[in-house]
């Protein structure tokens, strides 16, 4: 059932993390908060190659331009184009230690921030402070092995795996 | 039959359609505002639950709090109310005898009455927004009526306007928001001007004003009603900072917003629709 691993787990901890994006944290901390959607998003397209690809990841963007009010395609063009890379390197960044994989994964999170942050420069939206406009890619790093492992876990406890 | 390997061209080239459609979404979300109908049915049957869910505990937050109020608070918190409606009510009472004044004047002058304002009272949501846009959500959509456009205002001056809607909730775009300008007059003289938005909930930048005009720090700046979206002569805020540096063209003018705007909880919705706007929504139509 090419369906069913999507409703087990893919779902509900996509769910969980469009929450976490959206749920109210006081102004220091929101800009600290990680792109929860995306990190999900990366674990899912590099355990579950076959069943979520880049259409999926696509889709899930457009619900993320609409949960955070920008302007739609904005965070679905990012989300598409860093899936489209795991895609093509998963079964490299698979084996890599914890700490290799956050370094991608900061990689990847800096590339969809800095494209979001190019289409908000072309609305006339740039933010004044630079640096504090990347950190969520930081956060995002620094927790990466802790949402692996729980992510994992939720895989294997639902043993859902890719049908390779 | 699966392979050991995605088949790559096909990856690819399902990357470069989407981001193709991707560039055309994003032109015609922000160049033509076509893309409503598909925003309305996101939010409306996916965001919308998710919403309503981080919100829940905090509504359960206050309920806690309003029942476990002691009577003595209750007997308190009534009492100051009491007293402040008696207040209103003098002050309204004048303010009755002035608008059948001001109405029978206008009629002597034959101008056009000015139209009855209905408004809602609706809630801020606790949900989080993109940090980097003055946004916030508000718990009223198209069932109440709301539309793409209306004013929103809370307590003490206007506070925004609606930008997306939704079947239970709307999107409003907050004054202090980058993207947002509005047309405004200095009270005392009359003056007009634009105050946009710059990213910060306390100041917004009054522009294009020159050097010589007749505006000094603490005078109030309200609505002119000129763009037909606002209704004329609500407070906008006042003017803090009123700055002529000899090489510029222009003055550089800050306002303080007067609407609470990252503090108000509850804010109002406005129906008011000015004869232009009837046109433009006519021509939407059409």
């Amino acid at each position: 059932m090419p369906g069913s691993n999507l409703y087990k787990a893919v779902l509900p901890t996509l769910i969980a993390a469009f929450m976490l994006s959206m749920l109210p944290l006081p102004d220091w901390a929101e800009h600290w908060r990680p792109d929860w959607v995306t990190l999900v998003l990366i674990y899912w397209v590099m355990a579950l190659p076959n069943q979520v690809g880049v259409t999926f990841a696509w889709i899930t963007g457009l619900l993320l331009d609409v949960a955070l009010g920008t302007i739609l395609g904005q965070n679905a063009v990012g989300i598409a184009l860093i899936s489209w890379v795991v895609l093509l390197q998963y079964q490299r960044i698979r084996v890599f230690s914890l700490v290799q994989q956050a370094l991608v994964v900061l990689t990847l999170l800096l590339i969809k921030q800095l494209l979001v942050l190019w289409i908000n420069g072309l609305v006339g939206r740039a933010p004044d402070n630079l640096l504090m406009y990347f950190l969520p890619s930081l956060t995002g790093a620094m927790i990466w092995p802790w949402i692996f492992q729980v992510l994992r876990n939720i895989r294997r406890h639902f043993s859902v795996t890719s049908r390779l | 039959m699966q392979s050991l390997f995605l088949r790559g061209p096909s990856v690819t080239l399902r990357a470069i359609i989407l981001v193709a459609a991707s560039i055309a979404l994003m032109i015609a979300d922000h160049r033509w505002h076509h893309l409503e109908a598909l925003r309305v049915t996101l939010e409306t049957y996916v965001i919308y639950p998710m919403r309503y869910t981080i919100n829940l505990p905090v509504e359960f937050a206050q309920w806690v709090d309003e029942s476990m109020a002691s009577r003595n608070v209750l007997l308190e918190e009534n009492e100051q109310l009491r007293q402040q409606q008696l207040r209103s009510q003098v002050s309204l009472q004048k303010l009755s005898i002035l608008e059948n004044e001001n109405e029978r004047l206008r009629k002597m002058l034959s101008a056009q009455p000015k139209m009855a304002e209905r408004v809602l009272v609706s809630e801020i949501l606790s949900v989080d927004l993109d940090p980097y846009n003055q946004q916030v959500v508000l718990n009223k959509g198209i069932k109440d009526d709301v539309y793409l456009g209306q004013p929103v205002i809370d307590a003490w001056g206007v506070l925004g306007q609606v930008i997306h809607t939704a079947e239970h909730s709307c999107i409003a775009m907050l004054i202090s928001d980058p993207g947002h300008a509005i047309p405004v007059q200095v009270n005392r003289n009359g003056l007009r001007g634009t105050a946009y938005g710059v990213g910060q909930s306390d100041r917004l930048e009054l522009r294009f004003i020159p050097h010589n005009a007749d505006i000094e720090v603490g005078d109030l700046v309200i609505t002119s009603g000129l763009g037909g979206r606002f209704p004329p002569n609500y407070p906008v805020g006042r003017i803090s900072e009123v700055d002529r540096p000899p090489g510029e063209t222009f003055a550089q003018i800050d306002v303080e917003p007067a609407a609470h705007l990252d503090r108000s909880r509850e804010v109002l919705l406005v129906w008011y629709q000015s004869e232009l706007h009837q046109k433009e929504l006519d021509n939407a139509g059409q």
